[in-house]
């Protein structure tokens, strides 16, 4: 009975928190996609031919994201009927676009106002250990130069 | 010491190619981290702490490949790479790679 009740809570606060800390992120992300508006990401290998200076030196953000208990929990049951995993899809999302902010913040940084060759790197950081632990490191990297 | 993972800098010509350089690391979390990091997985959100961590290993890795650039006399890192694997439990190695030349042209 205890048990339950220890995880009735766990899934209460963990929906509670996560649902709050997700709808506060996107309003983050989408004010500062909104400021950042002017640096430009391509993936295309090589840089246009006006673009000159700042010698496309490294830019990279990271993010290392965890689920909350609930959305561990939802996939759970989720994953006996198969389908989609719309509580992760989310979460990679706001993964995603975080790095991508904080690589466009490193370019802003150096002055650069173009960003080539992106690259993004997807790795889950606690692989085998504890299949609890829903945490997942995103990389993106480029390089930035300016016109 | 530039670096970059574009294949051709412009305005700037390739003089001479050197070869691979590379840089890795191996780390594990600690105890103190990893207790932090299951109570945020109940509540979800970043893990500050595991973000750091990756990035201080990222730059410790890109700081041996810079050594075994400069050791060989380069100018240059081009084409550069990130890789992570995990090679043990709770550990992750982040490796990165590159090609060294010796650019020539206006030096920034």
């Amino acid at each position: 009975m205890i048990e339950l009740a220890i995880v009735v809570a766990l899934l209460l606060l963990g929906y509670g928190f996560g649902s709050y800390r997700e709808r506060s992120h996107y309003q983050s992300i989408q004010k500062r996609e909104n400021l950042l508006s002017d640096i430009l990401v391509f993936e295309s290998k090589y840089p246009a031919k006006e673009t000159a200076g700042h010698g496309g030196q490294l830019v990279q953000g990271n993010v290392v994201i965890s689920a909350d208990y609930f959305k561990t929990f939802v996939a759970g049951l989720r994953k006996l009927v198969g389908g989609r995993l719309r509580s992760y899809e989310t979460l990679l999302d706001r993964g995603r676009r975080e790095a991508v902010l904080r690589m466009k913040e490193d370019a802003k940084r150096l002055g650069a106002n173009h960003i080539f060759n992106v690259r993004f790197e997807t790795a889950s950081i606690s692989k085998g250990a504890e299949s609890r632990l829903s945490s997942v490191e995103v990389l993106v990297y480029g390089s930035a130069v300016s016109r | 010491m530039l670096i970059s993972n574009m294949e051709i800098i412009p305005g700037q010509t390739i003089e001479k190619h050197l070869g691979l350089v590379q840089g890795s690391t191996v780390r594990a979390k600690h105890v103190g981290r990893d207790i932090m990091a299951g109570f945020k997985n109940i509540l979800g959100g970043e893990l500050v702490s595991y973000t750091e961590l990756m990035t201080e290993a990222r730059e410790e890795a890109k700081e041996r490949m810079i050594a075994q650039a400069e050791s060989i006399g380069t100018n240059a890192i081009l084409n550069v790479r990130f890789a992570t694997s995990s090679v043990a439990q709770g550990a992750a190695e982040l490796f990165a790679y590159g090609t060294a030349v010796v650019l020539s042209g206006s030096e920034q």
